[in-house]
């Protein structure tokens, strides 16, 4: 099995992911991640010559089949409340959250 | 004609019968409720408990399923037809959409745990366009979690769709809900996604019609976000007109997606019938082979595909030239190998960007363990609400995108998405070598597997889709529709891929193909879990 995705960036990069993994899942992930980069590496081999460019898009966007900007005006919700409703916790239309990790200045 | 045959019928020859006042919306949807009442079995929950075999026996394509608001769309659309007015192209047509659409009111999961109390406030603009035409809604289908999977099994709601020709099997994916409920007349049409082939493989797979429009044909406003460059919102239905009728109503310029195209669209069934006389259809060499991992040799290898698959493309291929077309033989597409590698990096950095936004504070599942500061709050979170496929994806794409290796990875990968257009731009080029209307492909390298025999592999269950995926690359469309019958008899699926915004073409050759081969005996077989029904 390759081996290029290690134990340790393997963690460096679920924390940078905000997750959490049990050990089980976690090989079962990082395993996975080093198959795939098995395919992936075909991508190496392919002989790519200065003149190709990335292409964000299959479909080229053309002036005319590309939609014109909006006019960018504010356009308000109708239902606000619906979205609160979703909200895990509310408090006065605030949603509440744990406090972000920080420092006090001195 | 008994209720129990109502469902049967094609989306059209409900709409015409129901415009004529033949029979009422209402009796076409209870007929459809019944079907399900018959062949679905219990919707997908999260606490599912033990899978048993009566379970093994059903279809299970729902995850939520919304009776009495149909019930009253139903009577919504007879009231409007009794006094004169019809609602539109599809009125009375029951329908399901995948569950990774925003329908206002209802649950929408995205099969994920994460989601699971969400409920959307407002609508995608294709549910939209449907709910306008007519269209009435039946529920909310089963799909992989958060569309990553080409077998539905991956769903956080158990149990996940089963094939209707072998329930031992799987229905494909990531649009198996969808693909399932058309099969076994639980609705005549579906809303699929397709981002890899996730509309036309379990297309194929459940022997019905899914076509994955030109990127940028359809918006995918309300769509919950898999790979944002890659997304196709597409109709899945039991034949070609059927899909026409649907893209004509949901295809279209929307000012809340601005990769939706102001192109015009035409009426698609306008020149269904006109046959195939003349038409260039092409064959690839490089669409009859297939690569996978090989976990012992820890290499890729190479083999042909099934010979079932391809003489069922050889077969339609004969088909379509006795009908005037001018079939091209060796057509090289040389980056259909690299279809598979690119999506594994281009993707999985469009969906690590996209499932950022999933954290527990603005709606959707939160830990229910207190969290000392935010960031535990996301880890938790996170952790316990996606499965492990999103988490997998979401971590590729970080690696492949991080400073260090995108040179490597990412900003390769775009460069080889430019040669697998120019792949298509070749042959379609009007003076060029090959001048085609379409090219003429297997959808997929086999029928449909095993319930649990790829699952888990998530480099094999990747490559389910290499026939399928440069298309999304390329942006392209592509059609799925069914072209024989295996020795098992699973549906064995051919595909049509078309130049930008040509979906007419597609539409056209295939519905003469379907005439050429309407009285094939392969026709005739229903899928097992319609037998003895009626």
């Amino acid at each position: 099995m390759s081996e290029e995705i290690t134990r340790d960036l393997f963690n460096k990069l679920v924390d940078l992911a905000a997750l959490e993994l049990e050990e089980e899942e976690a090989e079962y992930i990082r395993r996975q991640l080093n198959d795939q980069l098995t395919a992936i590496a075909e991508l190496a081999a392919v002989p790519l010559d200065e003149e190709t460019a990335a292409a964000a898009h299959g479909v080229p966007y053309t002036a005319d089949t590309r939609a014109p900007f909006r006019e960018d005006n504010a356009d308000p919700f109708e239902r606000p409340e619906e979205i609160l409703k979703g909200a895990p916790e509310v408090i006065d239309r605030y949603i509440i959250a744990p406090e972000t990790p920080h420092e006090d200045l001195k | 004609m008994s209720a129990m045959e109502l469902c049967d019928l094609s989306a059209y020859e409900l709409a015409a019968l129901i415009r004529k006042r033949e029979i009422s919306a209402v009796e076409a949807l209870e007929s459809t409720l019944e079907r399900i009442e018959l062949v679905d079995g219990r919707p997908g929950s999260l606490d599912a408990g033990e899978i048993t075999a009566e379970d093994h026996a059903k279809v299970h394509a729902f995850i939520t399923r919304t009776e009495e608001t149909a019930r009253a769309q139903a009577q919504a659309v007879d009231k409007s037809i009794s006094e004169g007015v019809i609602p539109g192209p599809l009125a009375g047509v029951p329908y399901t959409v995948k569950d990774i659409f925003n329908v206002r009111g209802t649950r929408s999961t995205a099969g994920s745990r994460i989601l699971s109390n969400y409920t959307a406030p407002y609508t995608a603009t294709a549910v939209e366009r449907m709910e306008k035409a007519g269209a009435v809604m039946l529920g909310k289908v089963n799909l992989d979690e958060f569309t990553h999977g080409s077998s539905s099994e991956s769903s956080a709601y158990q149990p996940a769709p089963r094939n209707p020709w072998d329930t031992s099997k799987v229905p494909g994916g990531s649009s198996g809900g969808s693909t399932a409920a058309v099969a076994a007349g639980m609705g005549a049409l579906s809303l699929g996604t397709d981002t890899g082939g996730s509309i036309r493989q379990p297309a194929a797979f459940c022997g019905v019609v899914g076509l994955k429009p030109t990127y940028g044909r359809v918006s995918r406003y309300g769509l919950i976000a898999f790979g944002s460059s890659l997304d196709c919102p597409g109709p899945v239905a039991r034949n070609v007109r059927d899909a026409a009728m649907m893209l004509s109503v949901i295809a279209g310029p929307d000012r809340r997606d601005s990769t939706a195209v102001t192109i015009p669209v035409p009426d698609y069934t306008a020149e269904i019938e006109a046959g195939v006389k003349g038409m260039r259809i092409g064959l690839s060499p490089d669409f009859f082979k297939i690569q996978y991992f090989n976990h012992e040799s820890g290499q890729m290898e190479e083999e042909p595909i099934s010979d079932e698959i391809k003489q069922a493309v050889e077969q339609a291929a004969d088909r379509l030239s006795e009908m005037g077309a001018r079939v091209v033989e060796n057509v090289p597409m040389p980056r259909t190998k690299y279809g598979i590698p690119t999506y594994f990096v281009i993707s999985r950095v469009e969906v690590a960007s996209n499932l950022h936004r999933f954290d527990g504070v603005k709606y959707g599942y939160r830990t229910p363990v207190p969290a000392e500061d935010l960031d535990e709050l996301y880890r938790r979170t996170r952790a316990e609400g996606f499965g492990a496929q999103p988490k997998l994806r979401i971590l590729m794409g970080m690696y492949v995108s991080a400073a260090q290796y995108s040179e490597q990875y990412y900003q390769r990968a775009l460069r080889v998405r430019s040669l697998i257009r120019g792949d298509f731009e070749r042959i379609y080029d009007p003076q060029g070598e090959y001048r085609l209307d379409a090219l003429l492909t297997p959808a997929t390298p086999t029928p449909a597997f095993g319930y649990g025999d790829v699952y888990g592999d998530t480099v094999l269950m990747q490559y389910a889709d290499q026939f399928t995926v440069t298309g999304n690359h390329a942006g392209v469309p592509g059609l799925s529709l069914m072209g024989g019958l295996s020795k098992e008899r699973l549906p064995l699926g051919i595909q049509l891929l078309g130049r930008d915004y040509d979906e007419a073409t597609l539409l056209r050759i295939g519905r003469a193909f379907e005439v050429a081969t309407e009285d094939a005996a392969w026709r005739k077989v229903r899928p097992q879990v319609l037998e003895g029904l009626s």
